[in-house]
C-alpha cells in the first residue's frame, strides 16, 4: 500500500492524529479537573461524574501517541524525552496523582475526601501546564536561549487555558441549571485567555522561526492560509456570544461550544502541523531520519489498519451509552 | 564522567525497578480479579440471586481503584524506555516497538473503554451487555499481559531475528512472540495473578467476617476463592517446575545462582538455607538435601548442574536470586498449606475457626510477595544482560545527569509511598463500610428455590 519511503510519513500522520484526539478528549477531562470548584461539593461530584466513564480511555491516546513515537521514531523518542526529562517526570506525577484521586475521592474516609479533590484539581492543572511547557520546548527544537524558555512558559499557560476552555464547554453540554450557568462563565473566561494564548503563540512561532515565517507569510501561501486564523477567531467570538446568552430555551445548542472548540483545536493543530511538516522534532530531526525498519513498521501498520477503526467504533459506542446529561456516578 | 554514568546507571536501575515493582502489584490483582468479576456477574445473570450482585458490587469498587493505579503507573512505564533506556529501543526497537504497540492497541483501549461501561453503565445498558463489558475488560487485561510477557520473555530468550549493523531485525514474528520461555512465563504469571486475586478475596472476606459481618456475601466469596486458590497453587507449582527446567536450558547461570551451585557438579544438593559468599565462591552455613537440585531440575539424581564459576563475568549476583527464589517458593508452599487446610475445614464443618480467618487476613497480600520475589529472581537473573546475549544493561542507559534521575526517583518514591498507604487504608475502609450494609431483603428473592438456598446459607453463618 505504501512504499518504504512513505512509511515514516504515514506514522507521523498517525502520531499527529493521536495527539490531536488526546488533546481534545483528555483535554476536556483535564479541564474539568482544573475547574473543580472547591466551594461546592455537589457541583464537584456532578462534574467528576460527567467525566467518570471516559477519562481512562482518554488517557490511553497519550500512551498511543508516545507509543507511536517510540515504535516508529525511537531516535526522536530518546531525544525528546532526554530533553524533557524533568517536565515529563512532573507530568507523570501529575497524571498519577489525578488518576488515583478520581477513585480515592469517593472511596476514602470522609475526612480525606476534600484533600483528594484538591489533589485532583491541582494534579490536572499540573499535567496541563507540563504538557504545554513540553509542547513549547518541542516546537522550538529545544532551543537553549532564554526567549525559548519564555515561549515554553507562554505555551504552558496557553495549553492550560485551552484545556479549561474545552472542559468548560463539556460541562455546558453535560450539565444543567446553576452548574451549567457557572460553567458558561468559566468557559468564556478561559476562552479569552486561550484565544490570546493561541494568538501569542502563533505570533511568537512565526517571529522566532524563519522557516515557519517563510511558510506562512510568503505569497501565495499567505492568501491560501488566511481563512485558518479568520475561522479560528470567528469560532471564539461565536462561542462567546452563545455563552453570554445562557440559558437558552430548552437548552438549545448546548453541545455547540464543545464541538466548535474541538474544531478550533483541530485548526490550531493543522496550523502547527503545517508549520513543521515533515519534521518529527522541529528544526532537528526529519521523520525520515532514524525511523524504524520498514519490516517493523509494516507489521505494526497492519495491526493499526485493522484495530484503529475498531477502537474508534467502540469509543463512539461508549460515548453513546453515556450520551445526555451527566447523572450521579454510582456503581449500583 | 565515568562515575557519573555509573551513578546514572545505578539510579536508573533503581528507578526502573521501583516503578515496575510498584506498577506490577496492581495488574497482578486486576488480571485475575477481572475474570472473577465476570464469573460473579455470570452467576448472577444465571441465578438472579442478589448475593452474587453483592459480591460483584463490592469487588468491582476495589477493581476500579486497583485498575486506576495500574493505569497511571503504567503510563509512567511507557515513558521510562525513552527517558532512561534509549539504548534499548535503538538496538532492539524493531522488535520491542511493535510488541508494545500491539499491547496499546489491542489491550489498553479495549479495557479502558469498556471499563467505563462496566463501572458506570449498569443502568444504561441491558444486563447482558454489562456482563459482556465485564468480559471484555477481563479479556483486555489478559491481552495486555500476553503482549508484555511476550516482550519480556523475548528479552530472556530472544528468537526470530538477525543482527544487521548492530541492530536487531525481525525475521519471524511468530518465533519472536512465542519465543522459547514465553508459554511458561505467561502461564506462571497468569496463575500468579489468579492466586493473588484469590488470596485477596479470601483475606478481605475473612476480615469482614472477623469484624462481625454475618451476611452471606463475604462467606460465599470466601467459599469461592479458597478452593480456587487450593486448586491453582498445585497447578502453579507444576508450571513453576516446568518454567525452571526451561530456564536451566536457556539461562543456566540464573539457575546456578538461584540454587547457589558455585561449581559444576553432578548430583547437586538442594540448598535449603545458606549464606552465599561471593568472595570464597561457596556457601556458608549451608543446610541442604543431597542430590535435591539435580533431581528437581533434571529429574535425575546425578544430573549435571553447571556452576556459577563456569560463567565468568557474565553472570548475575547470587544473593538476591538465592533469597528471592526462596521467598517465592516459601510463600507458595505457605499458600498450599493454608488453602488446603482451609478447604478441608470448610468441607468438614462449613465454617472457619477464628485462627484460620486471622491467618487468611495475614495472607491477604501473599500473592504480591510471591510475585515480586519471582520477578526479582527472573529479572536480576538476566543481568548483566538487558536482552540475553544481545544487549547489556550498562550499554542501554541514558546519558542524563545523575542528579536529574535522583530527583525523579525521589518524586516517584514519595508518591508511591503515599499511594500505597492510601490504597491499603481505603481497601480495608471499603471492607468496613460493607459490614454495616444490610443484608438483602428476602423479598428480593423471587424464586422459591433461591429463597430456600439463601435461608440454608444463612443458617450456616
Amino acid at each position: 500500500m505504501f512504499d518504504d519511503a512513505q512509511l515514516p510519513l504515514v506514522f507521523l500522520g498517525l502520531m499527529a492524529f493521536s495527539v490531536l484526539v488526546y488533546a481534545i478528549l483528555d483535554g476536556f477531562d483535564l479541564g474539568v479537573g482544573i475547574l473543580l470548584p472547591m466551594d461546592n461539593k455537589q457541583q464537584r461530584d456532578r462534574m467528576v461524574a460527567s467525566i467518570g466513564p471516559f477519562w481512562d480511555a482518554n488517557e490511553t491516546w497519550l500512551v498511543l501517541a508516545v507509543g507511536i513515537l517510540l515504535i516508529a521514531f525511537p531516535q526522536a523518542h530518546s531525544l525528546i524525552l532526554r530533553e524533557l526529562y524533568i517536565p515529563a517526570a512532573f507530568m507523570l506525577i501529575g497524571l498519577i496523582v489525578r488518576g488515583v484521586s478520581f477513585d480515592f475521592r469517593v472511596k476514602a474516609v470522609t475526612r480525606f475526601q476534600r484533600s483528594w479533590d484538591w489533589a485532583f484539581k491541582l494534579g490536572s492543572l499540573f499535567v496541563a501546564l507540563s504538557q504545554g511547557y513540553m509542547l513549547g520546548r518541542y516546537v522550538l527544537g529545544f532551543d537553549q536561549q532564554a526567549v525559548a524558555y519564555g515561549f515554553a512558559v507562554l505555551s504552558a499557560m496557553g495549553v492550560a487555558a485551552a484545556y479549561t476552555y474545552i472542559g468548560g464547554a463539556w460541562l455546558v453540554m453535560k450539565t444543567t441549571g446553576p452548574l451549567q450557568l457557572r460553567a458558561s462563565i468559566w468557559t468564556r473566561r478561559a476562552g479569552w485567555v486561550a484565544a490570546a494564548g493561541i494568538a501569542l503563540v502563533s505570533i511568537a512561532n512565526v517571529s522566532l522561526s524563519p522557516t515557519v515565517a517563510a511558510r506562512w507569510l510568503t505569497m501565495p501561501n499567505a492568501i491560501l492560509l488566511f481563512p485558518l486564523p479568520v475561522l479560528s477567531g470567528a469560532i471564539v467570538v461565536f462561542i462567546d456570544y452563545y455563552l453570554r446568552n445562557q440559558p437558552h430555551a430548552e437548552d438549545f445548542g448546548h453541545s455547540l461550544p464543545f464541538f466548535f472548540i474541538a474544531l478550533l483545536f483541530s485548526l490550531s493543530f493543522i496550523g502547527l502541523g503545517y508549520s513543521y511538516f515533515p519534521y518529527v522534532v522541529p528544526h532537528v530531526l526529519l521523520a525520515t531520519e532514524g525511523a524504524s525498519a520498514p519490516v517493523s513498521l509494516r507489521f505494526i501498520l497492519t495491526g493499526i489498519i485493522i484495530i484503529m477503526p475498531t477502537i474508534l467504533l467502540y469509543t463512539a459506542f461508549t460515548y453513546r451509552v453515556f450520551w445526555g446529561k451527566a447523572t450521579d456516578l454510582t456503581y449500583h | 564522567m565515568e562515575s557519573e554514568l555509573l551513578n546514572t546507571l545505578a539510579l536508573s536501575r533503581i528507578q526502573f525497578a521501583a516503578n515496575i515493582s510498584f506498577h506490577i502489584l496492581f495488574p497482578t490483582i486486576t488480571i485475575g480479579l477481572g475474570w472473577l468479576l465476570f464469573y460473579f456477574k455470570l452467576r448472577f445473570e444465571i441465578s438472579q440471586h442478589p448475593v452474587w450482585m453483592r459480591i460483584y458490587r463490592f469487588w468491582v469498587k476495589i477493581f476500579a481503584l486497583t485498575f486506576a493505579i495500574g493505569v497511571v503507573t503504567g503510563i509512567t512505564m511507557s515513558f521510562q524506555f525513552g527517558t532512561n533506556w534509549p539504548g534499548f529501543m535503538e538496538k532492539v526497537g524493531n522488535i520491542a516497538g511493535p510488541l508494545l504497540g500491539y499491547e496499546v492497541m489491542s489491550a489498553f483501549f479495549l479495557e479502558a473503554t469498556f471499563l467505563g461501561v462496566m463501572l458506570f453503565g449498569i443502568h444504561r445498558v441491558p444486563s447482558k451487555v454489562h456482563t459482556l463489558a465485564t468480559l471484555i475488560v477481563a479479556i483486555g487485561t489478559s491481552l495486555s499481559a500476553f503482549w508484555i510477557i511476550a516482550l519480556n520473555s523475548w528479552m530472556h530468550t530472544p528468537a526470530g531475528f538477525v543482527m544487521e549493523n548492530g541492530v536487531a531485525m525481525p525475521t519471524d514474528w511468530i518465533a519472536i512472540i512465542f519465543n522459547p520461555s514465553m508459554p511458561y512465563r505467561l502461564g506462571h504469571m497468569m496463575l500468579a495473578s489468579f492466586l493473588t486475586a484469590s488470596f485477596l478475596i479470601a483475606g478481605v472476606s475473612a476480615y469482614r467476617i472477623l469484624k462481625g459481618d454475618l451476611k452471606s456475601a463475604p462467606k460465599l466469596a470466601l467459599k469461592q476463592s479458597l478452593p480456587l486458590a487450593a486448586f491453582l497453587i498445585v497447578v502453579q507449582i507444576a508450571v513453576g517446575d516446568m518454567h525452571g527446567i526451561n530456564t536451566l536450558k536457556y539461562q543456566p547461570a540464573k539457575i546456578a545462582a538461584m540454587e547457589a551451585v558455585w561449581h559444576t557438579e553432578q548430583g547437586a544438593p538442594l540448598v535449603l538455607f545458606a549464606w552465599p559468599n561471593e568472595d570464597t565462591q561457596r556457601n556458608d552455613y549451608e543446610i541442604s538435601i543431597p542430590y535435591g537440585a539435580s533431581l528437581i531440575l533434571t529429574h535425575e539424581l546425578d544430573g549435571e548442574i553447571q556452576g556459577i564459576s563456569s560463567f565468568g563475568e557474565d553472570r548475575p549476583a547470587v544473593k538476591p536470586l538465592f533469597f528471592g527464589f526462596r521467598i517465592m517458593v516459601g510463600t507458595g508452599l505457605l499458600m498450599l498449606v493454608v488453602s488446603w487446610i482451609g478447604v478441608w475445614l470448610l468441607w468438614r464443618r462449613d465454617t472457619l475457626p477464628r485462627w484460620m480467618l486471622q491467618t487468611l487476613v495475614g495472607m491477604t497480600f501473599s500473592g504480591w510477595v510471591a510475585t515480586i520475589a519471582g520477578w526479582y529472581v527472573t529479572e536480576i537473573g538476566r543481568q548483566p544482560w538487558l536482552v540475553q546475549g544481545v544487549l547489556k544493561t550498562s550499554d542501554a542507559v541514558t546519558t542524563i545527569a545523575s542528579h536529574n534521575v535522583a530527583l525523579s526517583l525521589a518524586m516517584y518514591l514519595g508518591v508511591y509511598i503515599i499511594l500505597m498507604a492510601a490504597y491499603l487504608h481505603t481497601l480495608f475502609n471499603l471492607a468496613r463500610k460493607a459490614i454495616v450494609v444490610d443484608e438483602y431483603e428476602t423479598g428480593n428473592l423471587t424464586d422459591v428455590a433461591l429463597a430456600d438456598a439463601a435461608s440454608r446459607e444463612n443458617r450456616h453463618v
